[in-house]
């Protein structure tokens, strides 16, 4: 499998650190950037362990609890808490957050 | 080559805002049309610690629609995270369904002047809407609104099963009369209750091979899908034909100059991550619920069609009529189980005649009708009794609609109950035949056309309250005899 | 009185030996004398303290007190508190009040005890040493030199400073049983499902879970009845009934069997082991019997952990955007430029680090050998822990490789870091119950050891760890420093 070789690369170019930081939206300068590579690189390897391991039959787990989803009753329980939850707000007005203009 | 030499292949993503009274996840109201983010709990602006719970009927929805396109509903279904930055969206991701969604299969048929067809759905799935951005309020800013943030959604997608806008268009309604008539969405567009994207791509006739497709947002009508998707189609024939490619990116309908525009291409291709989400479980949809759900269910459109036409007798185009609209349907239902014994037809016609006729000229939605179905009924009863001709009725009508009152009292109070008495049908016969004295000669002379000289004097003598069929009996008999 | 058990306070509260104000105000005293020093609590809230303590003297006079009338506490600071201060940590949350509640907090309260502060922790719970935090490192009270463990490493202090007898905490691989371990306290973190995390900040919503901190085990069991139980806002929260633990700590080891999970007991410090070991012995003596437990894929543990939490922690993460609370950069010049700025200001060194990798690991190409290869790892790992149950009633081991490190001897090797959890990691995975109870210190500093159990069986790990402490004195030793 195409991911498999991927994983087996200890090396991670700077590059691809780069764009897991442009997707994750984080501001990283180069000095950062470099350190986060050294880092995702003693990482990759530390976890070969685990990509290595020969174990895709074995049925995935996401979460601790074998439940299933319980269902909420449809009820509005909610009441209007804008001017609270607003306080913390960075930037709103008129009760809207605002952000810089997005262009579409 | 020309536009003729060409297939276009249409497939449809309709999101279908579910009328549930609260959110998805979250206690918050749904209802449409509050101040900016007066319906945003802390769950809904993504507050730090929040904890999604899912909204039960918004799953008993979903398999409801499941149920009513023949699909598949997953006996365990799971809610992914769509990870993503954008301002209407507050935690960095939507919840959506991704590899399990609860709805597979199933399709919906439609109708369009080149037949009829069965139009295949790929999945539904369930999910929470965003918020709403608005650029035009506060200069230099996005204004953000997460009151819409959470709404449950119903995302439908279909099979590139179409070819021509026609056919799009004529899906999407089959799709809104079905969600409607399960009364799991109110259908309103303009508020962006069914809202529905479009991939559209072009390939030579009798290629089997797809084409780039382009994907179409922003159309908020069912004349806008056509206009998008026709003006979509000849685009990417013109582009093909004059050598160039078409692109797989996102286009922008303006229904102003009637054209789609590219949204500005993104740096980089989104890569959504999805995972299933840790605060949540899958969700089991066992027997004994889709079992319940069935029971509830209403009739389905199609269903119901046709059993218009075979047990009600209905004509085939007023079935259609009737069942295209969930509230007609219910109206008619309605008048029919307070009129008793009111023959279907009689009361389709007026429903789709008189009363959509006047809705329409008020400008009013058949919720909003002056006349309620129990009023139709009761004029309805009078002219099937005889009380009233049809003539008379429409008069009857127009009161009602007016507000006038009831029917009784309006028949009492503008005097126009149907003079059925033979008596003095029979007194004002013989007034008429003594004073004309040559048309009867003309009558018995062989000039029969004469004959409705005389029903028009009686009529005119009972301004018009006489029974006509009473008046044709006794006149043939009198000036016969 | 701060240094007395919650079995004494309340006799104390009810005998009027005290008022919940003198005993508050002693709290509130101490945290005045030590946090200076400790650097344990980012927040004191004396005002609303000193209102709830006049309110509990009123309960208690009244005869109708809760369970925990009157009782101090401390909250970690990724517990929602309406209208106080709750920073996770970090500078992204440095002004952030919530409009409301955690489950946990609401319930503390309601069962009568008083939070007097907010303990300071690793950023949004991401660490093991208490230094990764915007609000400054936390000291170890036995060694002001040292960490005090991670990320609950306010909680740890302020519980082994005798700033209040209890706390709460998070554990997420390790983030309450560490610490315990480090300051010599008690610390539990029950099985998932158990606490509702509702109003509990998300590091790594699977693997997350809320717990107790405190002297004694016994003292647990008081806080851990008051703060459990189902809560229809969390649709992780089982639907089961509270144990009464404080009412089940009676009980005969005889015949209980303790497994001791081989792949732990390697690789540590021998005089942990040795520690430990001492307790095993004690548990021998008062009529457990030990067994060796195989745990074949416990070398798996450390890489899978790091790979969910990571992943699961970089979309949790995603909601500090600068948008609708929490940090946002002096002037954004576009949408882009608030995120990146607003993200990169926001959060530390060790929060990116973890954001990048797990998003790396769910991206596109690489999801299925990162994120997808550690789930099924997760099933190998749960499942040891069920096939081990079968043979042991619970399991023991050192809770930590190590007796607390000296602050900044591992912070620039966040592996080194991450490896330390061998121990803690895989309970997480599992979603089991597990507690930290002090043994023997080593060269003068605490060391812990950590019961695991089958779910929902703290009652159980409760009794064994209040026999224990019966039986000895570990737990009873107090910091010098903080005589």
């Amino acid at each position: 499998m195409a991911t498999d070789s991927k994983a087996k690369q200890a090396s991670i170019d700077l590059e691809t650190v780069r764009k897991t930081a442009r997707l994750a939206r984080l501001a990283v300068d180069e000095e950062h950037l470099a350190s986060y590579q050294a880092h995702f690189e003693r990482l990759l390897a530390l976890v070969a362990d685990v990509t290595e391991a020969p174990i895709d039959d074995v049925e995935p787990m996401a979460h601790p609890m074998d439940m299933a989803q319980r269902l909420r009753p449809d009820a509005v329980t909610e009441d209007d808490q804008r001017e609270r939850l607003q306080a913390s707000a960075p930037n709103a007005e008129d009760g809207f957050f605002l952000v810089p203009r997005v262009i579409e | 080559m020309s536009i003729d030499q060409w297939e276009a292949v249409i497939g449809l993503e309709i999101h279908v805002q579910l009328k549930t009274e609260s959110k998805i996840f979250s206690g918050s109201s749904t209802a449409y049309g509050a101040d900016p983010n007066r319906q945003a709990s802390a769950l809904d602006l993504g507050m730090p610690g929040t904890l999604p719970v899912l909204n039960g009927e918004a799953v008993r929805m979903a398999v409801a629609f499941g149920l009513a396109i023949g699909a598949q509903i997953a006996p365990s279904c799971v809610f992914a995270r769509k990870n993503y930055f954008y301002p209407d969206l507050p935690k960095g991701y939507q919840i959506s369904q991704y590899e399990d969604p609860i709805v597979a299969g199933g399709s919906l048929d439609i109708v369009t002047d080149s037949g009829a067809r069965s139009i295949r759905v790929t999945r539904a799935h369930l999910e929470e809407d965003a918020g709403k951005s608005i650029h035009d309020l506060f200069r230099g800013h996005s204004a953000i609104d997460l009151n819409r943030a959470g709404t449950p959604l119903l995302e439908v997608v279909s099979e590139p099963d179409m070819h021509t806008p026609a056919e799009a268009v004529a899906y999407m309604k089959a799709m809104h009369t079905l969600v409607r008539s399960l009364d799991i969405c109110d259908g309103n567009l303009q508020e962006g209750s069914f809202r529905c994207d479009a991939n559209v791509s072009v390939r030579p006739k009798g290629s089997s091979k797809l084409g780039t497709r382009a994907e179409i947002k922003n159309m908020n009508s069912f004349r806008f899908v056509e206009r998008a998707i026709d003006h979509e189609i000849h685009r990417q024939v013109h582009r093909l034909e004059s050598g160039q490619e078409v692109v797989q990116e996102t286009r922008l309908y303006d229904s102003d100059k009637n054209e789609t525009r590219s949204m500005r291409s993104k740096e980089e291709a989104e890569d959504y991550r999805y995972f299933p989400d840790p605060d949540l479980l899958p969700v089991t949809v066992d027997e004994v619920l889709i079992d319940e759900i069935r029971v509830q269910m209403p009739e389905l459109p199609q269903a119901r069609r046709a059993r218009y036409e075979n047990e009600l007798k209905l004509g085939a185009e007023e079935a259609l009529q009737l069942t295209d609209d969930p509230e007609l349907v219910a109206y008619f239902e309605a008048t029919l189980e307070a009129g008793g014994k009111l023959p279907p037809k009689r009361v389709a016609n007026w429903i789709l005649g008189e009363l959509q006729g006047a809705l329409n000229r008020a400008d009013l939605a058949m919720e909003a009708s002056p006349v309620s179905p129990t009023q139709l009924a009761d004029l309805l009863g009078r002219v099937e009794d005889g009380t009233l001709s049809g003539k008379l009725g429409k008069q009857v009508f127009e009161a009602l609609f007016a507000g006038e009152g009831e029917v009784d009292a309006i028949i009492e109070a503008r005097g126009l109950r149907q003079i059925s008495d033979s008596s003095a049908i029979e007194a004002v016969i013989d007034e008429v035949i003594a004073s004309s004295p040559d048309q009867v000669a003309q009558y018995r002379g062989g000039e029969a056309k004469v004959f409705n000289y005389f029903v028009g004097q009686v009529m005119k003598a009972t301004r018009g309250q006489a029974n006509p069929g009473q008046v044709q009996k006794t006149l043939k008999e009198k000036l016969d005899g | 009185m701060l240094r007395e058990s919650v079995t004494r306070l309340r006799e104390g509260l009810r005998n009027k030996e005290y008022s919940a104000r003198e005993l508050v105000e002693a709290s509130l005293a101490r945290i005045d004398e030590q946090n200076g020093k400790l650097n344990a609590l980012i927040t004191v809230t004396p005002e609303s303290a000193l209102v709830a303590a006049d309110a509990a003297d009123r309960a208690l006079a009244a005869g109708d007190a809760p369970d925990l009338c009157g009782i101090p506490l401390v909250h970690k600071d990724n517990f929602c508190t309406d209208g106080v201060l709750t920073t996770c940590g970090s500078r992204m949350l440095a002004n952030f009040v919530p409009a409301y509640d955690a489950t946990v907090t609401r319930n503390a309260a309601s069962h009568g005890a008083i939070t007097v502060g907010k303990a300071n922790m690793d950023e949004f719970a991401m660490g093991s040493s208490s230094e990764h935090g915007h609000f400054g490192v936390v000291r170890n009270p036995w060694d002001h030199e040292r960490v005090p463990g991670g990320s609950s490493g306010g909680s740890a202090a302020a519980v082994a400073a005798a700033m209040v007898p209890l706390a709460t905490a998070s554990d997420t691989g390790g983030s309450i049983r560490q610490p315990a371990a480090f300051c010599g306290i008690t610390g539990m973190k029950p099985s998932y499902g158990r606490i509702s995390r509702y109003g509990l900040v998300a590091y790594a919503s699977s693997l997350d879970q809320a717990g107790v901190m405190g002297v004694s085990a016994e003292d647990c069991a008081y806080l851990l009845k008051a703060i459990s139980g189902f809560d229809p806002l969390d649709s992780t929260s089982v639907q089961r009934p509270v144990e009464d633990y404080p009412a089940e700590l009676e009980g005969a080891l005889k015949g209980l069997k303790i497994g001791l999970p081989k792949p732990y007991w390697e690789g540590l410090e021998s005089a942990v082991a040795d520690a430990v070991q001492a307790q095993a012995d004690e548990l021998v003596k008062l009529g457990a019997e030990l067994v060796e437990v195989e745990m074949p894929n416990a070398s798996l543990a450390v890489s899978t952990y790091y790979l969910i939490a990571q992943a699961e922690c970089s979309s949790n993460l995603s909601r500090y955007d600068g948008v609708r609370f929490g940090h946002r950069c002096e002037d954004p010049k576009d949408l882009q430029d608030l995120y990146r700025r607003s993200r990169g200001e926001g959060f530390c060194e060790e929060t990116q680090r973890r954001i990048l990798v797990g998003t790396f690991a769910l991206s596109s190409g690489y999801i299925d050998a990162y994120y997808g290869k550690a789930m099924r790892a997760r099933r190998l790992i749960s499942d040891d822990f069920t096939a081990a149950f079968e043979h042991c009633d619970l399991m023991l081991s050192p809770t930590a490789p190590s007796a607390a490190f000296k602050i900044g001897e591992k912070e620039t090797d966040p592996i080194a870091m991450y490896l330390a959890d061998v121990n803690t990691v895989a309970v997480n995975l599992a979603g089991l119950p597990a507690l930290s109870t002090p043994g023997p210190q080593v060269d003068g500093l605490p060391v812990g050891g950590q019961l695991i159990g089958p779910y929902f069986s703290e009652s159980r790990l409760l009794m064994v760890a209040h026999q224990l402490q019966q039986a000895t004195d570990w737990h009873l030793q107090v910091p010098e420093a903080a005589a």
